[in-house]
């Protein structure tokens, strides 16, 4: 039991961890509040279905293209109803509160409340030491564990990289210094969409497509951020993994209680804020920040 | 002067011939109004069988009201009911007071459903429910008939006898992995989504199954129904060695469990209530994973009735996909009809006396309603079917000469390769 849930929390938490990262991301660096991230997530989610299913796109053309035109809207939207109002924190929760249900209400009217899917890009399944697990699910984790890699080099390694780092750590010094912070942000916002984007590409053949489907995910990684310290690409990695397991842990330990899982995730959540309010990394990475 | 003869012959012929018209086209129409949630497949169904039903009504000259014909009009209403429940209530007051409908079909969520009876009776209005099977929206009428009596439920069967078909089915698969495996001692995962209407199930389950069908409990798992993940509890069953998993899903956990269970290849066989896969989508939607699931159900192309088949086959050409149990409005407009032209009237209560008396055989069974306005289930009358996904469609495996009840179409239950290979490896 305990290498299925080893194995169970390893999935679900790399699949969270690129969510949160994504929405700590913009938050650290803009302090945007993007509700809509996982609608984004979502978004992508739909066009890969829509590619795959309706227009019969092979999937590695469909989920490309997808991420994209995701980041394109991300982008859009950051043009149109973040940017007008990103110093107004609370504005921008709300105006992206909106985006998010706008998004929900285009996908319930254009293909209604039916619950779809798209195939997995590799079938079967790998049994690791007695434990069936799906070559797609081995696939996500292998993918989010890169992109997850890949995200830590970006921010090291580039310049860009550097610029939202600096942004991150003080806004106002990095504007004095001559860098267009709103550029920044800009390119924040595109990073993050293109990883919630990703997210949905990974886990499009593993969940089932429906205009609600953005809920869940959000309440996940709102819970991971503040578990982990608001802004905190580290805090976001580790708490995303810390709520996977205890996910994982309720449904092996507590079966007929599987279904409160989340609210389980959640109190640790609590748990953690009440012992240390500033979220598992939140201290020292707001003084980095 | 030859040329005004002409027109003057013209103009009374015209006139001859509307006043001829008249009649018919001046007959007001009969409003019916179609509920259900209209974005999502349950309110769909509602909407296309009781549109099917009013276009060929009409076609055929209408609803024949004393000595007039007169044409049924529906009104779409969009109760929301799966987001909202105080929409659903605005929605039913609006058909009653604004549009003035005659008459109400459909309803699905058995909360939103209690609330909009209640309109509908304030206002005397019939209404034939066609998608919530809470038997308490039935006993009310027994409870207190004068307030009550306006209620019909027409499809599914209530909630108790799902129960029943359910454990009918349970067993029936029980026994052919018996026969079939040679397994002495059937092994059950209980898997019912955390809703309220699923709990007598479970109750139930962990009594019935060892006390009196012989069968262990190997577990209980209760899976929130929106979850989008189930591979640990799948997992888990697994590891408690289940021959059969006993579902209960209405939502859209049983999509994302069924799809898991074929991936990873579960070699268990999954039986009870699983409403999503009931749907045509169930299959794409799956990617072919959610082969060998078995659900009650309500229509397959099988001649429950004569009616059933030529209805499916009309139902898939126009809509693109198989009737669902809400399309049984299809049924409720045809039962109206045929209890006003008894009654020559739509009086409210002249039309409840003569639904009282309904003994019809629509696509689903044969219609009596009993004294609590319920349809009558059983042998003979509306027994409800097992269905199972077979090579990418919907077949019907239950009743196969239960209680000598056999319909026509109807193919033997098959078990899972992977189920058959792992339990005759495992000896």
């Amino acid at each position: 039991m305990l290498l299925d849930i080893i194995i169970d929390g390893l999935i679900k938490g790399s699949v969270y961890a690129l969510l949160a990262i994504g929405f700590s991301l913009v938050l650290g660096v803009a302090r945007i509040i993007n509700i809509a991230h996982t609608a984004l997530y979502m978004t992508a989610a739909y066009l890969i279905y829509m590619g795959t299913k309706m227009l019969g796109l092979p999937p590695l053309i469909a989920m490309p293209a997808a991420i994209v035109l995701t980041v394109i809207l991300g982008l859009l939207i950051y043009n149109f109803f973040i940017k007008p109002i990103q110093e107004h924190e609370a504005a921008v929760l709300i105006a992206t509160i909106a985006v998010a249900m706008m998004i929900q209400e285009v996908f319930l009217m254009s293909f209604g409340g039916h619950y779809l899917g798209v195939n997995p890009l590799v079938e079967g399944y790998a049994t690791i030491l007695g434990v069936k697990v799906t070559y797609q699910h081995l696939l996500a984790l292998g993918l989010a564990l890169v992109i997850l890699v890949s995200v830590r080099l970006f921010l090291l390694r580039t310049r860009l990289g550097l610029a939202i780092r600096s942004t991150a750590q003080d806004r106002e010094v990095a504007n004095l210094m001559g860098m267009n912070v709103t550029r920044v942000a800009m390119g924040t916002m595109g990073v993050s969409v293109g990883l919630a984007a990703i997210t949905g590409a990974i886990v499009v053949p593993l969940v089932t497509v429906e205009p609600t489907m953005w809920m869940h995910p959000l309440i996940m990684m709102l819970a991971i951020v503040v578990l982990g310290g608001l802004g905190s690409i580290e805090g976001s990695f580790v708490g995303a993994y810390i709520l996977g397991f205890a996910e994982s842990l309720v449904v092996f330990l507590l079966p007929m209680g599987s279904f409160l899982k989340d609210s389980v995730a959640l109190s640790i959540m609590i748990l953690v804020l009440l012992i240390r309010p500033d979220g598992l990394f939140g201290v020292s990475f707001e003084e980095e920040r | 002067m030859k040329t005004m003869k002409w027109f003057g012959l013209v103009l009374t012929a015209m006139l001859l011939a509307l006043a001829l018209c008249l009649p018919a086209g001046a007959a007001a129409p009969i409003k019916i109004a179609v509920l259900g949630p209209m974005s999502f497949t349950q309110g769909e169904g509602h909407w296309n069988g009781a549109t099917m039903a009013a276009e060929e009504i009409n076609k055929a000259g209408g609803i024949k009201v004393g000595n007039q014909m007169r044409p049924i009009e529906l009104i779409k209403v969009d109760t929301n009911e799966f987001l909202s429940i105080p929409d659903a209530t605005n929605a039913v007051e609006l058909a009653v007071s604004r549009h003035k409908a005659d008459f109400l079909v459909g309803g699905f969520r058995t909360e939103a459903v209690l609330v909009m009876q209640d309109i509908a009776m304030d206002a005397k209005k019939v209404f034939i429910g066609c998608g919530a099977a809470h038997p308490a929206l039935c006993t009310k009428v027994t409870k207190d008939y004068d307030r009550y009596k306006y209620w019909f439920r027409l499809t599914p069967i209530n909630s108790k006898y799902l129960g029943k078909v359910d454990f009918i089915l349970l067993g029936t698969v029980a026994h052919i992995m018996k026969k079939t495996l040679g397994i002495k001692k059937i092994k059950v995962a209980v898997v019912a989504e955390k809703a309220a209407w699923a709990d007598p199930i479970v109750n139930i389950s962990k009594k019935l199954l060892p006390a009196k069908m012989g069968m262990e409990v190997v577990g209980v798992w209760r899976p929130s129904p929106v979850a989008k993940d189930c591979t640990a509890e799948l997992a888990a069953i697994q590891r408690a060695g289940a021959h059969i998993v006993f579902t209960t899903f209405s939502s859209s956990v049983g999509l994302t469990f069924a799809k898991q269970m074929g991936e990873l290849k579960v070699p268990a066989a999954a039986v009870g209530i699983n409403v999503e896969s009931q749907k045509s989508g169930f299959w794409p939607a799956t990617g072919g994973k959610g082969a060998y699931t078995e659900t009650i159900n309500t229509y397959a192309r099988v001649e429950i009735t004569p009616k059933t088949i030529p209805f499916y086959d009309k139902y898939v050409k126009l809509y693109k996909e198989a009737p669902n149990y809400t399309a049984g409005t299809y049924d409720a407009l045809y039962i109206i009809k045929n209890a006003v032209e008894r009654v020559g009237t739509i009086d409210s209560d002249k039309v409840v006396a003569s639904l009282e008396k309904t003994d019809y055989v629509d696509t689903a069974g044969r219609v009596v309603f009993d004294k609590s306005h319920d349809v009558t289930w059983g042998p003979g009358y509306v027994t409800a079917i097992g269905t199972q996904w077979q090579d990418g469609k919907i077949m019907c495996v239950w009743p196969y000469h239960w209680q000598k009840v056999f319909y026509k179409g109807t193919v033997p239950y098959k078990l899972a390769p992977w189920v058959v290979d792992y339990w005759k490896n495992k000896k």
